[in-house]
């Protein structure tokens, strides 16, 4: 039963991404979607793989990462030097391999070299992976000013554009589905174990440092193919794009949207990469609008817009069933959890959080966010 | 060998300037267990009070100097009632503290940026120029006088924690936050004064930094604060004499860096620095290990 929902969320979850896929096309093809357009379109999509990779380690594992554009930047110089000097195909059907091989490239060099820091840094306990994060971030932008091959303080020009909004669209999705596979994996819970308690989740037989360890080179992977993107799509790169700023407005993205909320990110994503497109006129405040959201959001409502719980189809019928025939209804299989309000905007759904592993199976039984849920809940009414 | 020498003397007085900065960051830590990022950007506010007091108001320098230790102290406090301490009231998770410390930082960055530019402005002297000639190595004022005044807000720091009521008082918060309450230390008050001494011993930096370099920018707190931090890591964090003696270190071994193999790379030096100290003694020189309860 419980897989045959997975099953169905999954494929509607599918038919939607299927669906935007299409109009996209067609209103490209209509000319509606112009080149600026499109543009934006990639930019979202760059911005959406950023910060729902940053938010698996800063949200879901609860580790503070400030340095994701620094791995963005070994991503994309990485993947675009593999294409200057790879010799593949730059247009047509081999321009679509090439890329495909190129991010591969740009996202394995990020995390290996992720996995070269997390293996001191996740060692310890505390503080230390933010400090070390921000000190690589720096280290690499200075590296990359210094080198001859990146092209040094001039740039690195000359990259062919192989990025579209297909790729963009798919890289995108397949991110999100990736993530959110990985976190309904038994893996996944053992992330949110670790975030929730350490000490209890090793007692309860995760490895911790494996899993802190995982998911951090998971995230640099994907903020490398997002570098990769990103290089492809502008054509030039230069080191100063890369700044300590930069991996403070993807963490920006991931606490607005609400750390621990992979949809939430998403939503972030998309609309403050639209937003500094609409509020040009006020560009020099943009950083001190955004220091200010970061403290205030911390302060009062610590959680992000979204707080743990995910936008679902399931919650939205929820969310209908609980308008058209009340409460108790919608009620029935919401879990709530201690210390977390619902007054998320009401078509989320609650996740529990999850105090130990022990509670996994709690979680496993009544998943909220990956069932369309028509049949259990049709059932009570 | 009179190069070395030199080298190393300039190291020391670049690392006096680092050791009273990461002072700040080593008691906040100690007492909140938060890695203040906007420590370093107490820095700047303080540096640009110089600038406004001696170039647009025109005050004598050493009113210029006390009103600069007092403000920042005063910044110093309202920062952490601000912004820290409803979150340290409610026990929020580490996480949103340390987020929200970025968020100070990245504000008063931006918030000065717009304010005064982000072109680097050039600050007046403040320690005249000339030199004293040692062994055959020239050491300027400056040198001399930031050496000494690290050294003396070092005794004053040393008295004042281990001589004074309050400073008891502080030392029993950071030991055992639960344990101070119950023998009536009010927490919240001695957090604020632990800002105000961090935010005042940053000042006194600020002061040495312009009398340095002449130079100031929106932005120079966040290289240097972070260098700092690192310098009270490598200490050890939570230790007074860790990380006046990590300040130190990492000061000679900047200008060793840039003194004989290359000056771009002294930032990566300072970081490969830090790896290291974490890889093999994380609890730094002069810090003690703790373990986890349960």
């Amino acid at each position: 039963m419980n897989k045959k929902k997975k099953l169905l969320s999954y494929a509607l979850n599918f038919a939607l991404v299927l669906v935007l896929f299409l109009v996209v096309n067609v209103l490209m093809a209509a000319g509606i979607i112009n080149r600026y357009y499109g543009g934006l379109i990639m930019q979202v999509c760059i911005s959406v793989v950023l910060a729902v990779s940053l938010n698996l380690v800063t949200g879901l594992l609860g580790q503070l990462v400030l340095g994701h554009a620094g791995f963005m930047s070994l991503g994309a110089y990485a993947a675009a030097l593999f294409t200057i000097h790879s010799g593949m195909a730059t247009s047509g059907a081999g321009g679509v391999l090439t890329i495909i091989v190129a991010t591969l490239v740009g996202g394995l060099v990020a995390a290996f070299f992720s996995f070269l820091i997390g293996v001191p840094a996740l060692r310890l306990k505390g503080d230390y992976l933010a400090i070390i994060t921000l000190g690589f971030g720096e280290i690499i932008r200075v590296v990359m000013l210094n080198l001859e091959i990146t092209g040094g303080a001039r740039g690195l020009a000359g990259i062919p554009v192989l990025t579209n909004v297909n790729t963009s669209m798919i890289v995108a999705a397949l991110t999100i589905f990736i993530i959110w596979a990985y976190m309904l994996s038994r893996h996944g819970r053992a992330v949110l174990a670790v975030r929730e308690d350490e000490i209890a989740a090793e007692a309860s037989g995760i490895n911790t440092f494996r899993t802190k360890i995982v998911a951090f080179v998971i995230a640099a992977f994907f903020a490398g193919v997002a570098g990769s993107l990103y290089a492809h799509q502008i054509g030039v790169l230069s080191p100063t794009k890369f700044d300590f700023n930069y991996s403070i407005e993807i963490l920006v993205m991931v606490v607005l949207g609400g750390m621990g909320s992979i949809t939430g990110s998403t939503i972030a994503a998309v609309i403050l990469t639209l937003l500094p497109e609409l509020l040009r006129s006020v560009a020099d405040y943009r950083m001190l609008a955004y220091a200010l959201i970061l403290i205030l959001m911390m302060l009062f409502r610590p959680g992000g817009l979204l707080g743990r719980s995910e936008l679902s189809i399931a919650g939205l019928g929820r969310f209908l069933r609980r308008k058209l025939f009340g409460r108790k209804a919608a009620a029935a299989g919401v879990p709530m959890t201690a210390g977390e309000e619902l007054e998320v905007e009401a078509q989320t759904v609650q996740e529990p959080a999850i105090d130990a592993i022990l509670t996994a199976e709690v979680k496993e039984k009544d998943k909220p966010e990956a069932q369309p849920e028509n049949a259990g809940e049709g059932k009570e009414d | 060998m009179t190069n070395l020498l030199a080298q190393i003397i300039n190291g020391l007085s670049v690392g006096s300037i680092y050791a009273l900065v990461a002072l700040g960051y080593s008691m906040v830590y100690g007492i909140v267990k938060l890695i203040n990022f906007a420590h370093g950007d107490i820095i700047m506010v303080a540096a640009y009070m110089m600038l406004i007091g001696m170039v647009m108001l025109g005050v004598p320098l050493w009113v210029c100097i006390l009103a600069c230790m007092v403000l920042t102290a005063v910044v110093g406090i309202l920062v952490e009632r601000l912004a820290y301490e409803r979150l340290l009231k409610k026990g929020v998770p580490r996480i949103s503290l340390l987020i929200t410390a970025i968020g100070v930082s990245t504000f008063l960055q931006n918030l000065y940026q717009v304010l005064f530019g982000s072109s680097a402005r050039s600050v007046p002297t403040i320690i005249p120029a000339g030199s004293v000639q040692v062994f055959g190595v020239s050491i300027s004022y400056t040198m001399i006088i930031t050496i000494a005044a690290m050294v003396v807000m070092m005794i004053l720091l040393q008295l004042f924690v281990n001589r004074t009521k309050m400073g008891k008082a502080m030392r029993a918060v950071s030991e055992d936050p639960g344990a101070a309450s119950l023998m009536g230390i009010n927490r919240g008050k001695m957090v604020a004064i632990t800002f105000a001494v961090g935010s005042l011993l940053a000042a006194v930096g600020a002061v040495l930094y312009c009398a340095t370099y002449k130079q100031i920018t929106p932005f120079m707190g966040s290289m240097l604060g972070l260098k700092c931090f690192v310098a009270a890591v490598l200490g050890g964090i939570g230790s007074i004499p860790g990380a006046m003696t990590g300040g130190l270190i990492m000061g000679v071994a900047e200008s060793l860096t840039k003194g004989y193999i290359s000056s771009t790379f002294a930032d990566a030096v300072v970081f490969g620095i830090l790896i290291l100290v974490l890889i093999f003694r994380p609890q730094g020189l002069m810090g003690r290990r703790v373990s986890d309860k349960v």
